[in-house]
C-alpha cells in the first residue's frame, strides 16, 4: 500500500468563500507519487477553486498545503511551478507564432541572460522518449493540432520538472483516439512516479484512467473512492449528483419536411487569426421532428455553420434555406423572423450580457417589438410578467430577475438562453455546445427541452464535441473535418470508432 | 508577509454607488490640501472659501447654477456616449459647434424675432450632432479610434472658430477677435430678475430627467447599454451596432451643442476664444463621478460649479491660484476612476 509513504501533496482543511458562496469548505486532498487521482464533481462543485488555490490563483481563507511533508505557501503560479506543481488548463497558454522549443523557453531563467537552446532540445527529446510525448521542436505552435498543443502544455510542465500535474477537463478538445493517446501518456507518467490530478465530470474517463477518485459536491468532499475498480460508472454518477440518473427517453423519430437546408455552402476565411476552418461546399438537411448532430474536433467548421445559421456570417457561395425561404443575406434579425431559436456556443460572450440584469438578457433579441415595447418605450410590466413566467417554467435559480446576468451559474445561464430562444415556438433550433460545462442535472434539463421541441415537430441542429450527447439525442450525425462534411450517418449505423475516424479526417469508405 | 490582492465581487451593493463618488471627492480634497499648503495658504481657510462661497449669498448661489448649466449638458453628453462605449472626448468641439450655430442664427436680421431662440436651440443641437457624427462614421465604417478623432476634432473646431472671428466673422464694432453680438430678441429670457439665471439653466435641469428616461425606459437606451456592455451579444441578438453608435453620437453631440447654445444665448451673446474654459473636458469628469447616471450628472455638475466659482473667491482671499480648480478636476477624475475599481473588485488582505 502507498499510505505508509509521505504523500507528494497534502491539502488540509482548505476553505474559500466568495461573498456568501462557500466555494470550498474544509476540503482535504492527498496525492501520492504514482497516483492518478480523479477529481469528480458537477460544475460549481468547487473543483476548480480547489485547484486554483493549489496553483496560487486564489488565496485560501483557511487551510494548509504540504508538499512532500513540508508546509508551503503558494501565492502565485511561479511559486507553484517552483514547487513542482504543473497545471494544464482548458484554455492553452501558448504563443502561436513561436516554435515548440521557444514556447518551452518562455519564463525560464536563462544562464546569465543566455538561453540554453541545445540543452532544452535534449530535454525535450528525453521527455518525448520517456512518456511517448513526441513533438517537433522547430514546428510553430500555430501549425500544431489541438491534441499536439495540449501535449506541449503537458511537456511544458514536465520541462519545469513538475512532480505533480493537474489536468482540467483535458479531453474536452480531443477526438476519442487522441484521448486514448493522452491516457497512455498519463499512465507512463504515473508509472514514473508523478502524481496526477485528473479533473472531469465524464464518468467513463474517470473510470478508465484513474486509480482513486474524490467526489465533490457544493464545495465539500462527499466521497472518496480508494479503488476505482470497486465502483461502477453508475455509482460514481450517483455519488456526483447526489441522486439517481435516468437518461431521457427518446421516442422514435418521424421526420417531416425539411426545415433547414444548407446546399454547397462555402464561406470566406474568418478575419480573426484564431478562427476555425472556412466552410467548403457544406450540404446539410434537418427535417421537422429530427435532431441532426454535428460532430467534429473543435475548429473544423462547426462554429462557422453555427454562425451562418445564426445570421452573423455570410456565405460566399451556396444556398441557405430556412423553413422554405432562401436567405440570401443572413442577418440575426432575418433569421429570428423565420422562427429560428439560437443557442450560441459562448453563452456569456455571444448570448447574454454579463453586466446587465438577467431580465434584460432574456429579452435582448425581442426588445424592439411588442409585447416588450411600444413606440420605442419599454413596457416594464409586460417584461417582468414574461421573465417571471419563464423563470418559473425553466426553473431558473436567481435571487431576483434583475440580478446581474453574470452572477448566475453556468446551468442557469443556459436556462436563461433556452427560456429566451424557445419562448416563441421556434421551428428550427440551433444549439452549439449546449451542455458544455454544465452539471449532469442541468445537461439533462437541456436535453429534455430539445426532445420536447423535437416531439412538437421542430428541427434541431445540435453541434457538440461531446460524443455521448450526440449519440444520445441525434437521429443522424454529420461529421465535419476541415470545413467539410465528411459523411452523415444514421444513428443506427454510427459507432464511436467510425465517428472518431471521420473526425480525424478519414474518408467515409475508410471509416466504414 | 502581508499582501493585498484584488478579487472580483459577485455583486455591487447599491450604497457603494453613492459612497464612492463622495470618497473620491474626499481623497481629492486631501491630495489638493498639499498643493494649497505649498501655495502658502491656510488649508482650512482656503477650503472654506472654495466650498462655501458658492452658497454664501443668493447671488453666488444663482451664479453657481449658471456655471453648472453648460457642464451639466456636457456631462450628459459624455454619460450617454460612454454608455455605448463611444468614447466621446469631443464634447468641447461639439459645444463650440453648437455655440457658433447659435451665434450665427441669433445674428440673422432676416428672421422674425420670435423664431430666433427655438432656431438657435435646434440648429445648435444639429451642429453639435453633426460634429459628433464625423468620428462616429469613421469608427463604424473604418474602425478609426474614436478617442483620437473626437479629441483632435476639438482643436479643429476651436481654430476654425478663431479663424472665422479673426477674419470674415469679426465683429466690426468692437474690432476684437469675436463674433458680432446676437440680436436682443435672440437673448435667452431671464428667469430671475437681476441675475443671469437664463433659459439654458432650466433646460439643463429638464434635460437630465429626459435623458434618464431615454436611457432607462426606451428601446434606444436599452440598445445603447447592450452595445456598450457587450457588442458581440448585441449583434447576435439582432441589434444593428452602427445604427446605435451613430444615434448615440448624434444624441451626445446634440447635448454638448446645447451647452454652447446656452453660453451664447444666456451669457456671452457672441463667440470668442474664452467661450468655453474646457467645459467639454469637465463633462468627462462629471459623467465619471456620476457613474454615467444622467440624474447623477446634476449634483456632480453643481459640485464642480461650486469648485469653479469658489476657486475665484479662494484666490482673492488667500492667494491660492485659481488654477487649483483645474488640478482639482484632474485629481477628482483619477480618484473616481480608482474608486470605480471597487465596484468590480474588493481588496483582500492575505497573510
Amino acid at each position: 500500500m502507498t499510505s505508509a509513504r509521505t504523500p507528494l501533496l497534502c491539502m488540509r482543511g482548505m476553505s474559500k468563500s466568495f461573498g456568501a458562496v462557500r466555494a470550498n469548505q474544509d476540503v482535504d486532498l492527498v496525492l501520492y507519487a504514482g497516483d492518478v487521482l480523479g477529481l469528480l464533481g458537477e460544475n460549481g462543485a468547487g473543483k476548480t477553486t480547489l485547484m486554483n488555490m493549489l496553483f496560487g490563483t486564489y488565496a485560501p481563507d483557511s487551510g494548509a498545503i504540504e508538499i512532500e511533508g513540508r508546509p508551503v505557501t503558494i501565492s502565485s503560479s511561479a511559486d507553484a511551478l517552483a514547487l513542482g506543481v504543473g497545471m494544464v488548463h482548458q484554455h492553452f497558454h501558448l504563443v502561436p507564432r513561436l516554435t515548440v522549443l521557444d514556447n518551452l523557453m518562455i519564463g525560464r531563467p536563462g544562464n546569465r541572460g543566455r538561453l540554453d537552446r541545445s540543452g532544452a532540445r535534449q530535454k525535450l527529446e528525453e521527455i518525448g522518449d520517456r512518456f511517448g510525448l513526441r513533438l517537433d521542436p522547430d514546428e510553430p505552435v500555430s501549425a500544431l493540432a489541438i491534441g499536439e498543443q495540449q501535449r506541449l502544455e503537458i511537456v511544458k510542465a514536465l520541462f519545469r520538472d513538475a512532480r505533480m500535474l493537474i489536468l482540467d477537463e483535458p479531453t474536452a478538445v480531443l477526438t476519442p483516439q487522441e484521448a486514448d493517446f493522452l491516457f497512455d501518456a498519463l499512465r507512463a507518467m504515473a508509472g514514473d512516479g508523478l502524481g496526477i490530478i485528473f479533473i472531469s465530470h465524464k464518468l467513463y474517463e474517470v473510470k478508465a484512467i484513474t486509480n482513486r477518485a474524490m467526489i465533490m459536491r457544493r464545495g465539500k468532499v462527499t466521497a472518496t473512492v480508494d479503488d476505482i475498480g470497486s465502483v461502477s460508472e453508475r455509482e460514481l454518477g450517483e455519488l456526483m449528483c447526489g441522486h439517481e440518473i435516468v437518461p431521457p427517453q427518446k421516442a422514435p423519430s418521424e421526420p417531416g419536411k425539411v426545415l433547414l437546408r444548407l446546399k454547397e455552402v462555402t464561406t470566406a476565411p474568418g478575419a480573426e487569426a484564431s478562427g476555425g476552418a472556412p466552410l467548403r461546399e457544406v450540404s446539410l438537411e434537418v427535417r421537422a421532428g429530427e435532431v441532426l448532430g454535428i460532430a467534429g474536433v473543435s475548429g473544423n467548421g462547426q462554429l462557422e455553420v453555427a454562425e451562418l445559421i445564426a445570421g452573423v456570417r455570410r456565405q460566399t457561395a451556396g444556398e441557405l434555406n430556412v423553413t422554405g425561404e432562401i436567405v440570401i443575406y443572413p442577418s440575426p434579425r432575418a433569421i429570428q423572423d423565420l422562427r429560428v431559436g439560437r443557442i450560441p456556443e459562448d453563452r456569456l460572450g455571444t448570448g447574454l450580457i454579463s453586466s446587465l440584469p438577467m431580465a434584460d438578457s432574456m429579452i435582448l433579441p425581442r426588445v424592439h417589438a411588442a409585447p416588450f415595447s411600444r413606440y420605442g418605450v419599454l413596457d416594464r410590466a409586460r417584461i417582468q410578467d414574461f421573465v417571471e413566467g419563464q423563470v418559473e417554467r425553466f426553473d431558473i435559480k436567481c435571487a431576483a430577475i434583475d440580478v446581474r446576468t453574470g452572477t448566475l451559474s453556468g446551468g442557469n445561464l443556459q436556462k436563461v438562453l433556452l427560456a429566451r430562444e424557445l419562448a416563441f415556438d421556434p421551428l428550427v433550433v440551433l444549439a452549439a455546445q449546449p451542455t458544455r460545462g454544465l452539471d449532469v442535472g442541468a445537461a439533462q434539463f437541456v436535453h429534455e427541452r430539445f426532445l420536447e421541441v423535437r416531439a412538437a415537430g421542430g428541427a434541431i441542429l445540435l453541434i457538440s464535441e461531446d460524443l455521448e450527447e450526440l449519440f444520445l439525442l441525434s437521429d443522424r450525425i454529420a461529421v465535419m473535418y476541415e470545413g467539410r462534411v465528411m459523411d452523415t450517418l444514421a444513428i443506427e449505423e454510427a459507432t464511436v470508432r467510425r465517428v472518431g475516424m471521420l473526425m480525424a479526417g478519414a474518408s467515409s469508405e475508410d471509416a466504414a | 508577509m502581508i499582501r493585498l490582492r484584488l478579487e472580483t465581487r459577485s455583486h455591487t451593493p447599491g450604497w457603494l454607488k453613492l459612497v464612492l463618488p463622495l470618497l473620491a471627492i474626499l481623497a481629492t480634497l486631501l491630495i489638493c490640501a498639499g498643493l494649497v499648503a505649498m501655495a502658502g495658504a491656510d488649508v482650512l481657510a482656503a477650503y472654506s472659501k472654495l466650498l462655501l462661497s458658492a452658497v454664501s449669498s443668493r447671488f453666488n448661489f444663482v451664479e453657481t447654477l449658471v456655471k453648472a448649466a453648460p457642464i451639466a449638458f456636457t456631462g450628459l453628453a459624455v454619460a450617454v456616449a460612454f454608455r455605448a462605449k463611444f468614447w466621446n472626448i469631443g464634447a468641447e468641439g461639439q459645444l463650440l459647434a453648437g455655440a457658433m450655430a447659435a451665434a450665427f442664427i441669433g445674428g440673422r436680421a432676416a428672421l422674425p424675432g420670435w423664431s430666433l431662440v427655438p432656431l438657435m436651440l435646434l440648429c445648435g443641437m444639429a451642429a453639435g450632432a453633426a460634429w459628433a457624427l464625423l468620428p462616429a462614421l469613421l469608427k463604424t465604417r473604418y474602425r478609426v479610434d474614436d478617442v483620437v478623432t473626437t479629441l483632435l476634432l476639438n482643436f479643429i473646431m476651436f481654430y476654425l472658430m478663431m479663424a472665422l472671428v479673426d477674419g470674415p466673422w469679426k465683429d466690426p464694432l468692437s474690432g476684437y477677435p469675436d463674433s458680432p453680438d446676437i440680436r436682443v430678441a435672440a437673448e435667452f429670457p431671464i428667469l430671475l430678475g437681476g441675475t443671469r439665471l437664463h433659459l439654458g439653466v432650466l433646460l439643463a435641469f429638464v434635460a437630465a430627467p429626459l435623458v434618464w428616461f431615454l436611457m432607462r425606459r426606451t428601446t434606444l437606451g436599452f440598445n445603447i447599454r447592450a452595445v456598450g456592455e457587450n457588442a458581440t451579444a448585441a449583434r447576435y441578438a439582432g441589434i444593428r451596432i452602427p445604427v446605435v453608435i451613430t444615434g448615440t453620437a448624434a444624441l451626445s453631440g446634440a447635448l454638448a451643442g446645447l451647452a454652447g447654445v446656452g453660453e451664447v444665448g444666456g451669457i456671452h451673446f457672441q463667440v470668442m476664444a474664452g467661450l468655453s474654459p474646457g467645459y467639454g473636458y469637465t463633462g468627462i469628469v462629471i459623467a465619471t463621478l456620476a457613474l454615467l447616471n444622467p440624474l447623477g450628472v446634476l449634483p456632480a455638475a453643481f459640485f464642480f460649479a461650486v469648485i469653479i466659482t469658489g476657486a475665484e473667491s479662494m484666490s482673492r482671499a488667500t492667494g491660492v491660484p485659481v488654477f487649483l480648480a483645474d488640478v482639482f478636476q484632474g485629481v477628482a477624475l483619477i480618484s473616481m476612476l480608482i474608486a470605480i475599481l471597487f465596484t468590480q473588485y474588493r481588496v483582500r488582505v492575505q497573510r
